[in-house]
């Protein structure tokens, strides 16, 4: 519930990979839920550093994200905090990605956690059990969010 | 995009417990029961069983319809649904995002494999 976990097969080297994740360049083509563009990208890419992230959806709405490295293992490694920047409430979420050598690729697995706070965190921890899961299979069946 | 909301937080502050979770278990799987019915499994007086359907009543999870003297509980769906999309909306994110990076990282890394004529 609390987290989401993608994996994604890339025709590219990890350092490509980590680049591409990286920089402002890199970025601006990559960044956002649809094809609108990348507006702003700065990234200070070393464990307490910053980034921040602006981008326009098609729909014409821009939104804001920010957040500090908190990981920064080339080309392997890369865990940051995340928030979106008019959210003040609550606490940061967390991104971390793995980059795998595979063959002449890259398997990328990639975490977004901590997306509630700590205290519905350790209740999912402990198990949300039965009633919930089946709550969601039975109204939401299509969602498969978290791995 | 993905924002905190009071109603969400609600549902998932409701779902935090486990009596609480148990009791809409019990309406998923058993269907409508009354606050009697739901009760009896718990080691808990009745008035404890209130409290907790006024939380998850108040987070609108569950309605309570009364016909004449007993109160029927019934889950209502609704905010799972929100909770849901609200997990939706940060997959969109980054499934559209990944595939978006994964394309690009694969023109860099043939841009520069294949030698310039």
């Amino acid at each position: 519930m609390t987290s989401l976990t993608l994996v994604r097969r890339i025709n590219a080297q990890p350092a490509t990979v980590f680049e591409a994740l990286t920089t402002p360049e890199g970025i601006a083509h990559w960044w956002g839920p649809d094809d609108g563009p990348v507006l702003l990208a700065e990234t200070d890419v070393r464990v307490g550093g910053r980034f921040r992230v602006r981008f326009r959806m098609l729909d014409g709405s821009e939104h804001e994200s920010s957040g500090e490295y908190l990981r920064v293992e080339p080309p392997h490694h890369l865990e940051m905090s995340w928030r979106w920047s008019d959210d003040t409430a609550g606490p940061d979420s967390r991104v971390i990605v793995a980059l795998r050598a595979a063959g002449t690729g890259t398997e990328l697995t990639f975490t977004h956690d901590r997306l509630r706070d700590d205290a519905t965190a350790r209740s999912h921890e402990a198990g949300w059990g039965g009633a919930l899961d089946k709550l969601v299979r039975r109204y939401a069946p299509e969602a498969r969010a978290g791995a | 995009m993905a924002k905190y909301s009071t109603p969400l937080d609600q549902t998932f502050a409701a779902l935090v417990d486990p009596t609480r979770r148990a009791i809409l278990a019990r309406l998923e799987h058993d269907g409508d029961a009354t606050i009697s019915q739901l009760a009896q499994p718990f080691a808990i007086k009745l008035p404890a069983v209130m409290k907790h359907l006024d939380v998850l009543g108040q987070a609108g999870l569950i309605e309570r319809v009364k016909v004449g003297r007993t109160v029927t509980v019934r889950l209502s769906p609704a905010p799972m649904q929100e909770a849901m999309d609200w997990l939706r909306r940060y997959e969109h994110f980054w499934t559209h995002s990944l595939d978006r990076l994964a394309a690009y990282a694969e023109s860099r890394e043939n841009a520069q494999r294949s030698p310039k004529p």
